[in-house]
C-alpha cells in the first residue's frame, strides 16, 4: 500500500503545482512529499510516512523548488500554488546519497540474515538513492555493539539498527498517545529510550504502532524474526472488542506471520492495541479443542466422537427433551464472538427448528440497556456516530468507560482530539487513565458513589433547565413537545439539583454545575459511555437520561455530538442487530409484529411464535424450577461471564442437555453433555458490526482447524433437527438478513468488498451507509424525553457489607480471558486483583499483595489486594478475566429494571485479610480438572 | 420476577395513573415470556402480596 510520507490534508481550497513537469492538485496544506506521492512520484524518505505528521529529520526527501534557493525537504514544505518542483537531479543525488552513506556507516551489513529483508525502508532507501560505497567507512566510533530488548513478549527492540529517525517516538505521541519512548541525549549520542527502562517494565502499552512505524529492524515482531517475512495477506476484521479494527493478516501459507492495522480500516485507520496485533496466538492453542465429544453425565469424562455422531446425539437429546417437557423447554445463546452470519443462524433455528424464540445473546449482560434506552428515545437501537466523529467533538463527556483500557484504538483517536483542544468531563467512580494523563486532563471529574449514575445526569439536566441552557429551537422541531413539556416539569424540581443529590452522589454541586455549562454551552458535545452506564438496576433509566440531556441541548443529528456507546464484544453489535434478542427479529422487530413475522414466516417456510421467549437469566430461572431443560450456547462463558455464579451454575447443573460451541472448555463446558469445537475468526468468512454500526468483511485466512466453520456446525444441527438449511457460503446467509431487514437490505459481500465497510442503515435511502444517525429528524419521528426518576438499587451498603465493589477489565485482557489468557498477555496481568482504597485497606490492616477475602451476600472469594488511590474511599474494584478469581461468585441476581442486564458494578462487601482460598475457590480447584477430563487423553 | 414487576412499576409511575398502568401492561407483554406472565397473574390472583400497585394493575390487565 502506498505510503505517502504526510498526512492528508482536507481543505475546500485546492493548489495547482507542478512536480517533474507534470501537474497535480492538491488540497492546500498538502505536502511537496505527498503531492508527488499521490503523482506516483516517489521521494526518497527516511523519517516520513503518513501516519505521523511531517518531522523533516532525515534530509532525503529533498527537492528544488523554481525561484527558491537551497533543497528544501519537501515533508516539511507545503504546496503553494505555482510552485515547480524539481525531485531529481544531480545536486539532489549526490546530497541523498552522501546522507545514506552516514546512514550506513554506523548500521550493520547483516542484509542477508535480517529479519527485516525484503521490507526495510533504510534497504529501500540506500538502493534508491544508488548508494554504491560507504567512504568513511565502518571502523569509526558507532553503534552496533548495543544490547537488543528482548523483554516485550511480541517484539524486539534492537538499537544497533536504530537510526534515529524518531518515528517510533512519534507514533508513540500522535498515534496511540502514551508518550512510553522518547530520544535521549544529543548529537551521535541520541538514541530512542522507553523512559530510561525495558520496554517491558516501561509505560508502553504494546499497541504496536512503534513497530509498525520503524523503517529498519529495529523494532520488530518476534514472530517475523522466527519465521521470515509473509508472503500473502488478507484484509479481515479484530475479533477482540467493539472498535472493530481491520488489520491484514500477514500469512505464510496457512501460518499467520502477523496481524497488522490496515491503513484503510475506517473504525482504525492503521492502527491496533496489543490484543488485535499481537495476542492471537490461543487460534493455534494447545488447549484448544479440535474433536466433538459428548458424555452422559457432566461427571463423566468426555468421549470424542465425530461429527455426525456429536450433532446427530444433540438433535436426539434435544427433540427428546422437548417430547417430554414442551416445546419451549429449550432454547440457545447467540455468540457476540461470531459473526453477524452465524449468530442469524444460531436464532433461525432457534426460531425455526426449536419453535421457541427462546434465544438471547450476551448483551444481555452489557449493553441491552442501550438498545432499550436509544430505542425509546430515538427510535434505534445503537449509537448515534462514527468514531470519525469524535473529531469534531468540542467537549467530550465518558460516563461509566474506560476507553483506554477496553477500547484502546479508540481511546487513542479520542486522546488526539483532546490534544488538539477538546475539553473533557469524566463521569466514574475511579480515578481512570483520561482523567490524568500525558497531555489529557479532564476538566471535570465527577467521582460519583456507585449506583447514583440517574442522579447525577439529572442534575446535570437540571443545570441545563434551570439556567436557561435547553436548546429550545431544536427541541421545538426534533422532539414531541407534550413529553418534553413533562420532562421539563420534573427535572427542574430542585430534588434533582446538584446540590440536592450531593449527598447521595458524593459529587461536589459546584463541579457538577460546571460541568453541566461546558457540555451544553461547550460546542459540540459528546456522550460516550460504557458498561459502568449499563450493568445497573437503572441502566436502561441512565441511557434515557443522556439521551434526555442530549437532546435538551440539541447534541444529535450531525458530526462531533451524539449518544455513544462503547460496545465490549467484537460482533455484540451485531448480535443484537440479527435478532439475538427473545423479543425481536432481526433489525429490531417485535416478534408479535404480524407484518414481520409473516415476512419471516414466508421466508423460513414455517409458523413462528409471536410471543417473546425467555432471556439467559429467565432459563437460568427456569431451570432451576424444573421447566427448561435445554440450551445450545454457541461462544459464550455464561458460567464465568454472568453474575452469581452459584445460580448459573446451579441451572446449567439442572438441565439436561447442554450443548456447549467454543474454541476450548471454557466454564460452561463443565456443566455441558456436548461439545462442539468452534473456529476462530482467522478460519472463517462473515461479517462482525462494530460499536459505530459498521460491518466489516472477517475473511477466511486459513481452512477451520476444527474441520468445520461455526455457521456449518449450526447448518448441520438444524438439519438434525429436522429444518434443512442450504447455504454455500456466508455471503448466502448475508443476502437472506438484507431480505428480510430494512437496515441491512443495501448490504452485500460486492458492496462491502467494494466499499471496505458499511454502516448500517443501508438501504434505499442510505446505498453506502450512515455514518450519523439522525441527521434531520429521529428514526421513530420525533425524540421522545422519558422520565428519569432516580431510584437508589436496593443492593445497598450494612455494617456486614460496608463497601461497595464495581468490576471491570483491564487493557490486556478480553472478557472472560479465554483467548488472551492464552497469549503473553498474561505477562501483565496474571490474576485478578482487588483495588482498594489506601484509608479502607489501613482500617482493615491491609497491605499491598494480601490475600484478602471478599464477601458478599451472594459468596465469597478471595483475591490479592492492591492499594490505589485511583479508588475512592469505601469503593473496591476487581476485574472477570480469570476464573479462579470468581469475582462473579460475589456479584447478585440484582439487574436493570428494563432489560435484566446484571448490576456488575454495585455490590455491598466486606474485605478482610485472609490465608487461605475461599470455599467456592477450593471447589473449584478440586473439580474443575474433572469436569474437563478427555477420555484417552 | 416479582422484584423485577415492581421495579418497571416503579420506572412508569412518575406517568400519569393510565398511562402508567398501560405501559407496565405492555412492558411486560413485549418482553416476558408466557409462563412468566402466567406466574405473575396466579401471584396476583393469589393477593400479590408485595407488588406495586402499578404492577397488580397491569398485571389483572394481562388476566383478561
Amino acid at each position: 500500500m502506498t505510503d505517502f510520507g504526510t498526512p492528508k490534508r482536507l481543505s475546500d481550497t485546492l493548489v495547482t503545482v507542478e512536480i517533474d513537469g507534470k501537474p497535480v492538485t492538491v488540497p492546500k496544506g498538502t505536502s511537496v512529499l505527498r503531492a508527488a506521492a499521490e503523482l506516483g512520484i516517489a521521494i526518497p524518505k527516511l523519517c516520513a510516512t503518513d501516519s505521523l505528521e511531517a518531522f523533516g529529520s532525515c534530509r532525503l526527501c529533498l527537492v528544488q523548488i523554481e525561484g527558491r534557493r537551497g533543497t528544501p525537504a519537501s515533508c516539511t514544505t507545503p504546496v503553494e500554488s505555482g510552485m515547480k518542483i524539481q525531485t531529481q537531479s544531480p545536486k539532489l543525488a549526490k546530497l541523498r546519497r552522501g546522507t545514506m552513506e552516514l546512514y550506513i556507516s554506523d548500521h550493520p551489513l547483516d542484509c542477508l540474515t535480517c529479519a527485516a529483508n525484503g521490507d526495510c525502508e533504510l534497504q529501500d532507501m540506500a538502493g534508491a538513492v544508488g548508494l554504491r560505497e560507504v567512504r568513511y567507512g565502518y571502523a569509526g566510533e558507532n553503534h552496533l555493539a548495543s544490547k537488543k530488548d528482548e523483554s516485550n513478549p511480541y517484539f524486539t527492540f534492537d538499537p544497533a539498527k536504530c537510526i534515529v529517525c524518531s518515528r517510533c517516538v512519534r507514533a508513540c505521541e500522535e498515534t496511540q498517545g502514551t508518550f512510553a519512548l522518547t530520544i535521549l541525549g544529543r548529537g551521535f549520542d541520541s538514541k530512542v529510550s522507553a523512559g530510561n527502562t525495558n520496554f517491558l517494565d516501561s509505560e508502553c502499552v504494546s499497541c504496536g504502532a512503534c513497530v509498525q512505524a520503524c523503517p529498519t529492524a529495529t523494532l520488530m515482531e518476534k514472530t517475523v524474526i522466527a519465521q521470515g517475512q509473509p508472503e500473502h495477506s488478507v484484509v479481515t476484521t479484530c475479533a477482540y472488542c467493539g472498535v472493530g479494527c481491520t488489520f491484514e493478516a500477514q500469512m505464510q501459507g496457512n501460518e499467520v506471520v502477523r496481524m497488522l492495522p490496515y491503513k484503510d480500516g475506517k473504525a482504525n485507520h492503521g492502527h491496533s492495541c496489543v490484543k488485535g496485533r499481537f495476542a492471537w496466538g490461543y487460534t493455534s492453542h494447545k488447549e484448544r479443542v479440535l474433536d466433538p465429544m459428548v458424555r452422559a453425565r457432566i461427571t463423566d469424562p468426555w468421549q470424542k466422537v465425530t461429527w455426525d455422531e456429536a450433532i446427530r446425539h444433540a438433535a436426539t437429546e434435544f427433540r427428546r427433551i422437548q417430547a417430554k417437557y414442551g416445546r419451549d423447554s429449550i432454547g440457545g445463546i447467540t455468540s457476540s464472538r461470531c459473526t453477524n452470519e452465524e449468530t442469524y443462524l444460531v436464532q433461525k433455528m432457534i426460531r425455526a427448528a426449536f419453535g421457541n424464540n427462546n434465544v438471547d445473546t450476551c448483551a444481555r449482560v452489557c449493553h441491552s440497556p442501550t438498545g432499550y434506552g436509544l430505542k425509546t428515545a430515538f427510535g434505534t437501537s445503537a449509537g448515534t456516530q462514527d468514531f470519525d466523529s469524535v473529531e469534531q467533538a468540542d467537549v467530550i463527556l465518558v460516563i461509566g468507560a474506560n476507553p483506554t483500557d477496553a477500547h484502546p484504538v479508540f481511546a487513542s483517536r479520542m486522546k488526539r482530539r483532546l490534544r488538539s483542544g477538546a475539553k473533557l468531563i469524566v463521569i466514574d467512580p475511579r480515578r481512570i487513565d483520561l482523567v490524568d494523563s500525558p497531555h489529557v486532563h479532564a476538566e471535570y471529574h465527577l467521582p460519583l458513589r456507585p449506583g447514583t449514575n440517574v442522579a447525577v445526569i439529572n442534575a446535570i439536566a437540571h443545570v441545563v433547565v434551570t439556567e436557561g441552557l435547553v436548546n429550545g429551537p431544536y427541541v421545538a422541531e426534533r422532539c414531541e413537545t407534550a413529553a418534553f413539556e413533562h420532562w421539563c416539569r420534573f427535572i427542574a424540581e430542585e430534588r434533582n439539583s446538584p446540590e440536592a443529590t450531593a449527598a447521595q452522589t458524593g459529587v461536589p454541586a459546584a463541579d457538577l454545575r460546571a460541568a453541566a455549562r461546558l457540555y451544553a454551552n461547550g460546542g459540540n458535545s459528546a456522550i460516550y459511555y460504557g458498561l459502568g452506564v449499563t450493568e445497573h438496576s437503572q441502566g436502561s433509566t441512565m441511557v434515557m437520561g443522556m439521551a434526555n440531556l442530549a437532546m435538551a441541548t440539541g447534541n444529535l443529528g450531525r458530526a462531533g455530538v451524539g449518544v455513544n456507546p462503547l460496545r465490549g464484544q467484537n460482533n455484540v453489535q451485531g448480535a443484537c442487530d440479527m435478532g439475538s434478542f427473545p423479543h425481536e427479529f432481526s433489525g429490531y422487530r417485535h416478534v408479535s409484529e404480524d407484518p414481520t413475522r409473516s415476512l419471516f414466516e414466508a421466508a423460513w417456510g414455517v409458523s413462528l411464535q409471536n410471543e417473546p421467549g425467555l432471556r439467559i437469566p429467565n432459563m437460568l430461572d427456569a431451570a432451576v424450577d424444573g421447566s427448561f431443560k435445554g440450551i445450545y450456547i454457541q461462544g459464550e462463558d455464561i458460567a464465568q461471564s454472568d453474575p452469581n455464579t452459584h445460580h448459573v451454575t446451579a441451572g446449567l447443573a439442572a438441565m439436561e442437555c447442554v450443548v456447549v460451541q467454543d474454541l476450548f472448555l471454557n466454564e460452561t463446558a463443565s456443566y455441558a453433555h456436548v461439545f462442539l469445537p468452534g473456529s476462530s475468526f482467522l478460519e472463517k468468512d462473515g461479517t462482525f458490526t462494530n460499536a459505530e454500526r459498521r460491518i466489516g468483511r472477517v475473511r477466511k485466512a486459513m481452512p477451520p482447524r476444527n474441520g468445520m466453520a461455526d455457521w456449518e456446525i449450526t447448518m448441520a444441527l438444524s438439519t438434525a433437527l429436522g429444518y434443512t438449511m442450504h447455504y454455500a457460503h456466508p455471503s448466502e446467509i448475508m443476502d437472506e438478513i438484507a431480505r428480510l431487514t430494512p437496515t441491512f437490505a443495501g448490504v452485500s459481500y460486492e458492496k462491502l468488498d467494494r466499499l471496505g465497510s458499511i454502516q448500517w442503515p443501508c438501504n434505499a435511502n442510505a446505498p453506502e451507509g450512515t455514518p450519523v444517525m439522525h441527521i434531520g429528524g429521529f428514526a421513530r419521528g420525533k425524540g421522545r424525553f422519558m422520565i428519569t426518576e432516580f431510584i437508589p438499587t436496593e443492593e445497598r451498603t450494612t455494617p456486614r457489607f460496608p463497601l461497595l465493589l464495581t468490576t471491570g477489565r483491564i487493557l490486556s485482557q478480553y472478557n472472560v480471558g479465554a483467548q488472551t489468557r492464552r497469549t503473553p498477555n498474561s505477562l501483565w496481568h496474571d490474576e485478578d486483583v482487588l483495588e482498594i482504597h489506601p484509608h479502607d485497606a489501613e482500617f482493615r490492616g491491609i497491605h499491598d499483595g494480601d490475600l484478602v477475602a471478599l464477601a458478599s451476600r451472594a459468596g465469597e472469594t478471595s483475591l490479592h489486594a492492591r492499594v490505589s488511590e485511583r479508588m475512592q474511599p469505601g469503593v473496591v474494584y476487581t476485574t472477570f478475566h480469570h476464573p479462579e478469581s470468581g469475582a462473579n461468585v460475589v456479584t447478585t441476581e440484582f439487574s436493570d429494571w428494563a432489560t435484566s442486564c446484571p448490576e456488575y458494578k454495585v455490590t455491598a462487601v466486606e474485605v478482610r485479610k485472609t490465608a487461605q482460598r475461599s470455599d467456592w475457590q477450593q471447589v473449584y480447584s478440586e473439580t474443575r480438572a474433572s469436569t474437563t477430563h478427555v477420555a484417552g487423553d | 420476577m416479582i422484584h423485577n414487576a415492581n421495579q418497571i412499576a416503579a420506572f412508569f409511575a412518575a406517568y400519569p395513573r393510565e398511562e402508567a398502568v398501560a405501559s407496565v401492561e405492555d412492558h411486560l407483554r413485549k418482553f416476558w415470556e408466557p409462563r412468566m406472565r402466567r406466574q405473575l397473574v396466579e401471584y396476583v390472583a393469589g393477593g400479590g402480596d408485595g407488588l406495586h400497585d402499578l404492577a397488580i394493575a397491569a398485571t389483572q390487565r394481562l388476566a383478561t
